[in-house]
């Protein structure tokens, strides 16, 4: 069976580089420890919020805080597990061994994405037990409303932003070039398009900001966001799935 | 087998690779020779389904590449010996290409020991030499048994050990029956290891033909003759029907008589002969004879002329126009040809 031998050696290919390990190792750490440092902050600061920010707050989100940086690990993975083939050359060989790209290209998504959201499954729960524990009496309980869902949603989060960036670096092939605009882009554009009265409407259809929805439990108070938590992942799975089309139909026609 | 059909690839304005048909049979070395820049590299990315033809196609045993299953086990390639991800271990490399193609994990040792690689088979590629990591592409290349084996270049960089090495290894791959094609675009290394030649230059096909007959086409042997009674001696040469060609420095260049014959002739008519020595003009300014027109970088401009006529015809070496151009193809026949 074809498609189950692209499957092993994908995973033989992504085992056997140390990129993986610390790109995923550092979206898991970065995301816990940048989280239980702010849900300290948060827990520290209570008192001194308003009496609707104290309605309207959402431990649950908050200890989900580390996932801005934590993302920036996830997307160095997603662009590195494609765009290695380039950069080293390893592409022609690949392709010669498994001529039928679309079974090369889903073949290695598929084993970057299952790794991506098992990783993103143990972040996400520990940085939300981890950033309870340390919000002391403010904290959620797993078993609330809308709680669990946050949680693995965290965890759908991460994955499909490691999906968006294999998407972008089938595409774009370099390394350097798929990095350098995604990570400004999600570290700063994206953030200040959805914050800025102006782009607001625009911002909260990229993806990170559409996707991160599913994180919150409670909703801010002038939330006029037209979609739900999952309504804005399924914006952010559009968007994935785009990326991934778009890397599929240049693989598919390009030169290797 | 492997066949060309019309294989053309165009990048824009430029043409790669023209119009290219010929076909790699299976039982012997077929050496793909051409100056740089004449569009090996592209056939055989081409012969790999890895660029797309821009017009005609390539089969292997009958197949377009993509239609094989596990391609591995029909064709093994090596096109650059940095094609693999340095980080990686040799053993690993081998491994992920040998489970795509459902080959067994014991074949990765094997190979791993053929091309003497065993003992640094845990090691990172990006550590190995140039040579290593040859040994590893072609390692690679072996890894499904393949009936057809393909390499670009393959003794670029090596030192004397592994080219020898090389060498042998595709003799021994033809003598067991499988096809075996190599790029080179040196003539010396093709005149040791393959049996039969195709030419090309700028894209199209120049020769395709056996080594021997090549040899037989492009290398005409000849006599140098240096006399004092230089004008008698011409006539001498006149009067037997023997055609002499001047050279420089005074020395007479007489094709279709032997070194034997023309001092025999000599003798008679009482000549004092300077030089009297059989001559051969190398595979390789044969090659650069043939290919001459169709060099697409020059070191400098005063190289030999072009060949009159543009274009040669494809599918056969084109006649060699005489003249003063062979003159600086010939030299000294080589020791131990």
């Amino acid at each position: 069976m074809a498609a189950a031998q692209v499957l092993k050696s994908e995973w033989t290919k992504i085992r056997s580089v140390s990129s993986t390990v610390w790109t995923l190792g550092l979206a898991l750490v970065v995301t816990i420890a940048l989280g239980l440092l702010i849900s300290i902050l948060s827990k520290n600061d209570y008192d001194s919020l308003s009496r609707e920010d104290k309605i309207t707050f959402d431990p649950t989100y908050i200890s989900f805080a580390g996932m801005s940086l934590g993302q920036l690990a996830m997307i160095v993975f997603g662009v590195l597990v494609v765009s290695n083939e380039y950069s080293t050359g390893m592409i022609r060989t690949s392709l010669a061994a498994v001529p039928q790209r679309a079974t090369f290209l889903f073949g290695k998504i598929a084993v970057a994405t299952v790794l991506a959201f098992l990783v993103g499954l143990a972040t996400s729960f520990l940085t939300f037990f981890i950033g309870q524990a340390m919000l002391g009496e403010y904290k959620a309980q797993i078993g609330d409303p809308g709680v669990l869902r946050a949680v693995i949603g965290g965890a759908l989060y991460m994955t499909l932003i490691a999906m968006f960036s294999m998407g972008v670096a089938a595409m774009l092939r370099s390394p350097m070039l798929s990095l350098g605009i995604l990570m400004p882009f999600f570290f700063l554009i994206s953030s200040i398009l959805g914050n800025v009265e102006a782009t607001k409407k625009i911002g909260r259809f990229l993806p990170d900001q559409a996707g991160s929805k599913i994180m919150q439990v409670k909703s801010p108070f002038d939330d006029d966001t037209p979609y739900g938590p999952w309504g804005g992942l399924a914006i952010m799975v559009a968007w994935t799935a785009a990326a991934l089309i778009g890397g599929y139909v240049l693989l598919k026609k390009r030169d290797a | 087998m492997i066949e060309l059909a019309g294989l053309t690839k165009r990048y824009g304005e430029k043409v790669a690779v023209n119009n290219l048909t010929f076909a790699v049979r299976p039982g012997m070395v077929t050496g793909f020779l051409g100056p740089n820049g004449a569009g090996k590299s592209t056939t055989m990315r081409m012969m790999l389904g890895l660029d797309n033809p821009t017009a005609g196609d390539v089969r292997i045993d009958g197949k377009h590449y993509a239609q094989l299953k596990d391609p591995l086990k029909y064709i093994g390639a090596l096109l650059d010996a940095k094609a693999m991800h340095g980080g990686r271990s040799a053993f690993n490399h081998l491994l992920c290409l040998a489970q795509s193609n459902g080959i067994p994990r014991t074949r990765v040792h094997e190979v791993l020991d053929t091309v003497g690689l065993t003992a640094v088979a845990r090691k990172k590629a990006k550590g190995f030499s140039l040579g290593m990591g040859q040994r590893l592409g072609i390692a690679g290349a072996l890894l499904g048994d393949p009936e057809i084996l393909m390499f670009d270049e393959p003794v670029n960089g090596l030192d004397p050990e592994g080219i020898h090495w090389i060498r042998n290894l595709m003799k021994s791959l033809a003598q067991q029956g499988r096809t075996v094609f190599v790029s080179s675009h040196l003539m010396s290394e093709m005149a040791l290891t393959a049996e039969h030649l195709v030419v090309i230059g700028q894209g199209r096909l120049l020769a395709d033909l056996s080594m021997p007959d090549f040899i037989r086409q492009n290398s005409r042997s000849y006599v140098r003759l240096r006399s004092p009674q230089r004008e008698r001696l011409l006539d001498v040469l006149h009067q037997a029907g023997v055609t002499a060609v001047e050279a420089g420095g005074g020395a007479l260049e007489v094709d279709g008589a032997t070194s034997e014959q023309l001092g025999e002739l000599a003798a008679r008519h009482q000549l004092v002969l300077h030089e009297l020595s059989p001559q051969q003009a190398s595979l390789e300014e044969a090659f650069m004879q043939l290919t001459a027109e169709s060099v697409e970088y020059h070191a400098h401009a005063d190289h030999q002329g072009p060949a009159p006529d543009g274009a040669p015809p494809s599918g056969q070496a084109p006649g060699r126009a005489p003249g003063q151009a062979w003159g600086a193809g010939r030299q000294q026949p080589r020791k131990g040809k």
